[in-house]
């Protein structure tokens, strides 16, 4: 398995083997796009699952009860008399947990004692949590306040790092998309949307950006001198770039995701639903769709992008009129792609890179 | 190449240096008693409650609430809690909001204090003494067995039915029991003892009675008063509101001072505002002092004109009316001449602080401010110490997944990721126990996932890293140049993309709330400790281990095996090319030496041929 990714890698960067990802950007966008689309429909639809934190509310929670059955839950809060319909469920093996609208706060001590007593458990095993409706507007109010902060600075700090508008741009697309498909698995599923779910979401937005960041970095790195040559257009070396850094997006993406995958299962299986299982799930989620999108959206955005620039326009010409006339020393495989090479010349590696006499003190 | 390795020895030991120097200042922490060697827990993980308060004012008002009002509230809320006996109790406020955590399960008396409003009240002093119980023999006091004579915070009139310091009021009733009554710093010397008749009239609301008549302090008040101890805590919550139209028995906010009060003459809703600044002397000329500048309303300011007349004339300490807010005395000035015109300044020996910290609880007491719950949560302590448990296992798997992952793709290389991720676990947990010993922070379960995920961010940088430089060692140059050229560009990267999380994790702590906090700390935390690790010590330890032969010789289990990495030819230097999978003539040669020196000589691999050659 190693051997075989290692030797992948090899290919995949010495430009031997090539994924046109760039070239067959079209395709990728029309995924992203039917992607998008359909998200925001779900969106629309059948809209997000809030919890109670946004929409208010209360709830119970019995841990380790002997007896988890939701019926007893059930004549609790009947003879209490709340109104509304309470939804019962249980989580893990032996947790049951109650939601019921805003009650009184003497009302939500009294359910308490008596949850404890139906469910034969200690009254310290029973918790509650009681959320006011504007509180949790508030939140969600926050929320979207620090999501578009977040994007403006981030626009600023892209836009120093490139020295390149596109290119923040591009990583910014990228994002979105993230953003918008996560949400969109949400509202597909019905996914419990928490406070801890948007902790995930904001989390994804650093995610998607450190993907990002390493492969433009290879991009710019391999254009730097691009119009000194004539031999690759743009899209070729930013092609390149993106599978030269595909291994290592695979690899932090795994690396990312193991942790969140042992959260989300021990969360989801184990402890049942709570903060840890819905950080856990957005982040999974989202790592998922940054990974994919740092890969067929950002990179194409960014060369969809530079490809209306008149220098990038003017140099892509000439390189394809050198072509046409042959005086290109360039390989061109049979289906009209190009094998492209290292665009940097070899270069004196110092002093070090020679051979040391052997028995000579260093 | 001796500089390097000097330089990469050096930042190891600083780094050593650093693990060293926090552990010891937690030691020193955990020996000078403020410290544990545990992080302190939130409450989701420890259990107990937490209330989310939203102050409001009332409808029609034209004020705003400001930090000051913010905290102010916060302070009030922090002494009920104090006073009724919860021991760590945490009181913050996030954005508009304040945030009370209460551990374990606190009765609905306790969770009652926090919401009740605070109120403030002008009553003139009818008498002053000495904070401690008084009791007929002496005034020796008996801390422990007085606080139980009251034990309840809430000082109704009733408590005077306490056995042992009742008996005291038997005694005399209307002496004043103490000659501390000096212990009011600004009591002035105010000689003339004129009969309370003046301006009586008309200046108190409904009563017939002036509210200054020593008539107020009746037996009952005078018990209550002698039984009251104000150097213990929990009769400085005062939170129970006194009724308006009686003498009030109330200490002071610090318990220096212990005070029988006439019936309520203003309230919070006279004070139009009030500010503090330099004293300025009649002149216009800086005094050096402190000064509270005291803003009425128009109704407030008739009140207050006749309040002020008719106690200036009154004996010290009746010549001093009190600001009570939230059932305690902040300040009882004397008053020398009648004030009119709503503006009163109140002078003493204040600092800047202290003036300041007056006109605040000045201010606020004008609020009509009431606190809205927003959220009340209690979890329970098994709930809590499973959820950490639980947490704490998914790390563990998480981190055995990332080091087997490690392991697979980059073999020994791997290694340093591990070692990497335990240096920045150490630092980590310091950090972490450190903070919340100074500055009062405490790990809840979203921090936990926050530092789980930093597993991921953290082992991420050493991949980019570590990929880098076999890109580097692909395009052929030798180990040490690869490390080089790949840590130049690695950096970059690296530091690019940890300014990203750090930048999210400022916004995500400074806009959010309640829990989506905790997550930002701890992230941006790791992240600045793992740009401290790969500075301080993955590169470091890259550059090291590039000299030993295992990993600068290429082996092939190293992970910069350079045939692995696709790399047949490596250009040698002095036109010489090796063949990475077969020896070159003069390494054959070699051998065959080697094999013949040996008696009984076994075929040396080429692997370990090549790897002396690179030495």
């Amino acid at each position: 398995m190693k051997l075989n990714l290692a030797q992948w890698g090899n290919s995949l960067h010495s430009g031997e083997k090539v994924y046109p990802i760039v070239p067959q950007r079209k395709r990728w966008f029309a995924v992203s796009a039917v992607l998008i689309a359909a998200s925001i429909a779900l969106l629309l639809i059948k809209g997000l699952n809030p919890g109670i934190d946004f929409s208010g509310g209360t709830e119970f929670r019995v841990t380790d009860a002997p007896n988890p059955d939701t019926a007893i839950a059930q004549e609790v809060v009947d003879a209490a008399g709340v109104e509304g319909t309470a939804r019962i469920t249980v989580l893990g093996e032996n947790d049951v947990r109650v939601q019921i609208g805003v009650v009184e706060s003497e009302t939500a001590r009294e359910l308490t004692t008596e949850l404890a007593d139906a469910y034969e458990v200690d009254a310290e095993a029973v918790s509650f949590t009681q959320i006011g409706p504007t509180w949790g507007a508030e939140v969600g109010k926050k929320a979207v306040q620090g999501l578009v902060i977040f994007l403006i600075l981030v626009t600023v700090v892209m836009s120093l790092y490139f020295r390149a508008w596109r290119m923040a741009a591009a990583a910014l697309i990228a994002l979105a998309h993230d953003l918008i498909i996560t949400v969109g698995v949400y509202a597909l599923v019905g996914f419990e949307v928490t406070p801890a779910s948007v902790i995930g979401f904001l989390t994804i937005l650093g995610y998607s950006l450190y993907d990002t960041v390493v492969v433009f970095d290879k991009v710019r790195e391999n254009t730097a001198n691009l119009t000194s040559q004539h031999r690759y257009t743009y899209d070729e070396l930013a092609n390149l770039a993106l599978n030269q850094t595909l291994v290592r997006s695979i690899n932090t993406s795994v690396v990312a995701l193991l942790p969140v995958s042992a959260i989300l299962f021990i969360g989801a299986f184990v402890l049942g639903a709570g903060t840890l299982q819905d950080i856990a799930l957005a982040l999974f989620v989202g790592m998922a769709v940054g990974t994919y999108s740092s890969i067929f959206v950002a990179t194409p955005a960014e060369v969809a992008l530079r490809d209306s620039e008149t220098k990038i326009k003017e140099h892509t010409q000439k390189v394809l009129a050198m072509r046409e006339s042959g005086s290109s020393d360039v390989t061109i495989a049979a289906d009209g792609s190009v094998r492209v090479g290292a665009v940097d010349k070899g270069a004196h590696q110092g002093s070090s890179a020679q051979p040391r006499r052997k028995n000579r003190k260093a | 190449m001796a500089r390097v390795k000097n330089g990469a020895r050096r930042a190891l030991v600083w780094l050593g240096a650093i693990v060293v120097g926090l552990y010891g200042l937690l030691a020193v922490g955990v020996l000078t008693g403020g410290a544990s060697w545990t992080p302190s827990l939130a409450l989701d993980l420890a259990g107990g409650r937490q209330i989310i308060l939203t102050p409001t004012l009332a409808e029609g008002s034209d004020q705003e609430i400001d930090q000051a009002d913010l905290e102010q509230a916060v302070e009030i809320i922090r002494r009920r809690i104090d006073a009724s006996g919860v021991a760590e109790a945490e009181i913050s406020t996030q954005g508009n909001n304040i945030v009370v955590a209460l551990p374990g399960n606190p009765d609905a008396a306790t969770v009652d204090l926090v919401r009740q409003s605070a109120q403030l009240e002008f009553r003139p002093v009818l008498v002053v003494g000495s904070p401690l119980p008084v009791t007929e023999a002496s005034a020796t006091p008996e801390p422990s067995a007085s606080a139980s004579a009251d034990a309840s915070a809430t000082p109704e009139p009733s408590a005077s039915a306490t056995d042992d310091a009742a008996a005291s009021s038997d005694a005399e009733a209307t002496a004043e029991p103490t000659a501390s009554a000096t212990a009011e710093a600004a009591a002035s010397s105010s000689a003339s003892a004129s009969p309370e008749a003046t301006a009586t009239d008309d200046a108190t609301t409904s009563d017939t009675v002036s509210a200054s008549d020593l008539s107020w302090v009746t037996d009952e008040v005078q018990a209550e008063y002698d039984a009251l101890d104000c150097t213990a805590e929990e009769n400085l919550s005062g939170v129970a509101p006194q009724d308006p139209d009686a003498a009030a028995v109330v200490c002071d906010q610090t318990g220096v001072a212990k005070y029988i009060l006439g019936p309520q003459e203003m309230s919070g809703i006279d004070v139009a505002t009030a500010t503090s600044g330099p004293e300025l002397s009649s002149q216009g000329t800086l005094t050096g002092r402190y000064e509270v500048r005291l803003e009425l309303t128009d109704d407030g300011g008739s009140i207050f004109a006749d309040i002020t007349g008719r106690i200036k004339d009154l004996e010290s300490p009746r010549n001093q009316f009190a600001m009570v807010l939230d059932g305690v005395v902040i300040s009882a000035p004397s008053v020398s001449t009648t004030i009119t015109g709503g503006q009163a300044s109140i002078t003493g020996s204040f600092t800047q602080e202290s003036a300041q910290q007056l006109a605040n609880q000045l201010k606020f007491g004008a609020l009509p401010l009431t606190l809205t719950v927003q959220s009340e949560e209690q979890i329970s302590a098994t709930l809590g110490a499973d959820q950490l448990e639980k947490g704490l296992i998914a790390g563990a798997i998480g981190l055995v997944l990332v080091v087997i992952y490690s392991l697979i793709q980059y073999r020994a290389l791997g290694l340093v990721t591990v070692g990497s991720l335990a240096i920045a676990g150490t630092i980590t947990y310091a950090l972490i126990a450190l903070l919340s010993w100074t500055i009062g922070y405490r790990l809840s379960l979203a921090g936990v996932a926050g530092l789980i995920v930093a597993i991921g961010v953290t082992a991420d940088s050493f991949i980019v890293y570590f990929e880098r430089v076999r890109d580097e060692l692909r395009e052929g140059r030798s180990l040490q140049a690869a490390i080089d050229h790949g840590w130049r560009r690695a950096r970059r990267t690296i530091l690019a993309s940890d300014a990203i999380n750090i930048l999210a994790a400022v916004v995500l702590y400074v806009l959010a709330v309640g829990g989506v906090r905790g997550f930002a700390f701890t992230l941006g935390l790791t992240t600045l400790v793992d740009i401290l690790v790969v500075f301080m010590f993955t590169h470091p330890i890259l550059m090291l281990l590039a000299k030993t032969s295992f990993f600068g010789g290429g082996h092939q289990w190293s992970g910069l095996d350079p045939r692995q990495l696709g790399r047949d030819t490596v250009y040698k230097g002095r036109g010489k090319v090796v063949l990475g999978s077969k020896p070159t003539l003069a390494e054959r040669k070699a051998a065959e030496r080697a094999a013949a020196k040996e008696a009984d000589a076994q075929e040396t691999t080429p692997a370990s041929t090549e790897g002396e050659e690179n030495r």
